[in-house]
């Protein structure tokens, strides 16, 4: 176990004409909650896209835990040890919210096709084992009393806390969020602040992609700012609220 | 149907009770229904054959939600397996051999051997079953293989060209070597033998199976063993269905990119979807060959994998219990029509108006229009298991009230 958790290096990836991300790269210590930052279009989720093995970058080296990862399928990087969460909720909508966390279990776990149907006793222990850790996620979260509600009519909150448990089902070593206060109330992102904060104090690394910039500031131990898909700051959170280029380009007048 | 429950999950008893009741009607059917003829148990075994495929079919697209257009490809190979395995279709295809390819000819009949160059393949029930099982599987994946980065319409048009693939090649691979006799197809296929006792009946007592002292009709015999496969593939289903596997295949139907980033290979678990499907109807069409004793290309045409869509998207798509529902509707209420439209219109008109066939594509076709503008989960989709109701915000009342 590595102090340095997630070391990423000069990643660069065009669409067509657009260069999306231009020498990219952050540097993640274990524990930390890490912020990245940057209008919109400015290649946040790309990124995002990118280190957990949806886009396929131009160019770029990764490395998890002093091991370098490929991020080329998704379920790999979720095997490596990075969970995510989605800008806009993905969620299984038909399923319950218990077993929509029991699906984040699926990469640890291993019974199939010949557990699913003779169910002897390795199979019937997985299965209850993956329920209770299930369960307990959800009542970490603070959801564990809609466990067997159908997803999609969760309140718009709890779907996104859902996905938080979902995500952490996978037993990650970097937990990844994009946006995960978009539309949310003040009282509500209190709530999730705590939520992260008490995730932290479990061991996990957080990476976050948010606008809500006073809710950075006060959780963030690091901050990185992208614009135009380049880097333009990185630092701890005062230092970035203060300097002049990430003030020009993001946080306007009145902070 | 308030007494009638099989929602094991949220009243086992009751479930329980149910199952054992369908299982007793089920049992005593043929005894009822062979007083008015042969013709009934016939349409039910057919019917269970169709249920079988269907629930095949459940668990691409229903499960897997993966829309395949060419399901009876696998029901083709079933039964083609049974015909060439359990035929003297063999001796054939080597003769055939010797007398095109004469090298390869010759080493098929050192290798077979002169019993099997003289009569054909002849296996066992209990080989035929698996080996069809399997081989269904290994096409069902092949199948699958080139449909995972399709979606949607895309992958339905590409499974429908595989089905009629599989259809055209049973049609033609009659030439240069004779391998499943083109569109004559197979005929003289073995009846199934289960420990001894030959299902057709032995020859000469029209057809009567003789088992432990009773004698009873062949059709009744196949309908016996026809159930208790269905009885099999249904309970396969439902432990597929809650399991890690089953919900992998959930999460893939709901949003594939997040199952991709919660670890599912989501490539491997189409492909087992694929296969599993296929075995069930490989397996089916093994039976549906011994039982006929002749298979041809026409029976696997694209109307009958849309007939076998149909039946799952009719009974309730995912749901096994309205699976097997639409299977019944759908497989036994055309034959059911046939017997009684014709002699109905003769009574009452005089004439037969409208023709049986006719007359089941149009019901066939109201049914579909019909169901999917007022049900469109189905005739029995799944219950929902939910601790707070359904808010129908279409009834609001003159105060602007909603109303639950």
């Amino acid at each position: 176990m590595t102090q340095t958790l997630l070391k990423i290096r000069d990643v660069s990836k065009r669409f067509g004409g657009l260069q999306a991300l231009n020498g990219v790269g952050i540097t993640i210590e274990r524990g930390q909650i890490y912020g990245l930052i940057g209008p919109n279009g400015a290649g946040k989720t790309t990124f995002f896209n990118v280190i957990t093995g949806l886009y396929q970058p131009d160019t770029g080296s990764f490395e998890l835990d002093g091991k370098p990862y490929s991020p080329s399928a998704p379920h790999e990087v979720a095997k490596a040890g990075i969970a995510r969460t989605f800008q806009n909720i993905r969620l299984f909508g038909e399923m319950t919210v218990l077993e929509n966390v029991m699906v984040g279990c699926h990469v640890r776990t291993k019974q199939n096709v010949f557990g699913a149907v003779f169910r002897h006793k390795a199979a019937r222990d997985e299965e209850a084992a993956i329920r209770a850790k299930s369960q307990q996620l959800l009542d970490f979260v603070g959801i564990g009393q809609f466990a067997k509600r159908t997803a999609r009519h969760l309140s718009y909150g709890d779907q996104r806390r859902l996905e938080i448990a979902r995500a952490l089902a996978t037993d990650p070593q970097l937990l990844a969020l994009d946006e995960p206060a978009a539309g949310m109330n003040a009282t509500e992102k209190l709530g999730l602040r705590e939520l992260l904060v008490k995730i932290q104090a479990e061991g996990k690394t957080i990476l976050l992609i948010e606008h809500d910039v006073k809710l950075m500031m006060g959780l963030c131990n690091r901050i990185t700012v992208l614009d135009y898909g380049k880097p333009i700051a990185e630092g701890v959170p005062a230092d970035v609220q203060k300097n002049p280029a990430v003030i020009e380009a993001y946080l306007g007048a009145g902070h | 149907m308030a007494f009638m429950t099989f929602d094991m999950k949220r009243n086992p008893q009751q479930a329980r009770i149910s199952l054992l009741a369908l299982l007793a009607l089920m049992i005593i059917f043929p005894m009822i229904a062979q007083h008015f003829g042969n013709s009934w148990v016939r349409i039910m075994d057919m019917a269970l054959l169709y249920i079988m495929l269907a629930l095949g079919l459940n668990v691409v697209v229903g499960f897997a939600g993966l829309l395949d257009l060419g399901y009876i490809a696998f029901y083709a190979i079933g039964a083609y397996t049974a015909g060439l395995l359990a035929s003297p279709q063999f001796a054939a295809v080597i003769e055939s051999f010797v007398n095109t390819y004469p090298d390869v000819g010759n080493f098929l009949v050192w290798l077979y051997g002169p019993q099997i160059v003289q009569n054909g393949i002849h296996l066992s029930l209990w080989l035929i079953v698996p080996i069809s099982g399997v081989l269904a599987a290994i096409f069902g994946a092949l199948l699958g293989a080139p449909t995972l980065k399709l979606r949607g319409d895309y992958l339905a048009i590409v499974t429908l060209g595989f089905g009629e693939i599989i259809r055209i090649f049973m049609n033609n691979l009659n030439a240069p070597v004779n391998i499943t006799n083109g569109p004559q197809g197979i005929n003289l296929i073995d009846p199934i033998r289960v420990f001894g006792v030959s299902l057709a009946g032995e020859p000469g007592s029209g057809s009567m199976v003789k088992v432990f002292g009773m004698s009873l009709p062949s059709v009744n015999a196949y309908y016996y063993l026809f159930l208790v496969l269905c009885i099999f593939v249904i309970f396969f289903s439902v432990r597929l269905q809650d399991s890690r596997l089953g919900r992998a295949w959930v999460a893939i139907r709901e949003d594939e990119i997040a199952a991709k980033a919660m670890g599912i290979n989501t490539r491997n678990v189409k492909l087992l979807a694929f296969a599993m499907g296929a075995s069930f109807g490989g397996v089916a069409g093994a039976m549906f060959g011994a039982f006929q004793g002749f298979v041809s290309p026409e029976s696997f045409s694209l109307t009958e994998s849309i007939a076998v869509l149909a039946m799952v998207v009719l009974g309730g798509i995912g749901h096994i219990p309205g699976v097997v529902l639409g299977g019944v509707i759908l497989a036994a209420l055309p034959e059911v029509l046939r017997h009684v439209v014709e002699p109905l219109q003769m009574a009452i008109f005089g004439r037969v108006w409208i023709d049986a066939e006719v007359l089941r594509q149009l019901l066939y076709g109201l049914a579909m229009v019909v169901i999917m503008l007022t049900r469109p989960a189905g005739l029995w989709p799944s219950p929902r298991h939910e601790d707070r109701p359904e808010v129908d915000h279409t009834k609001v009342g003159t105060t602007g009230e909603v109303k639950a």
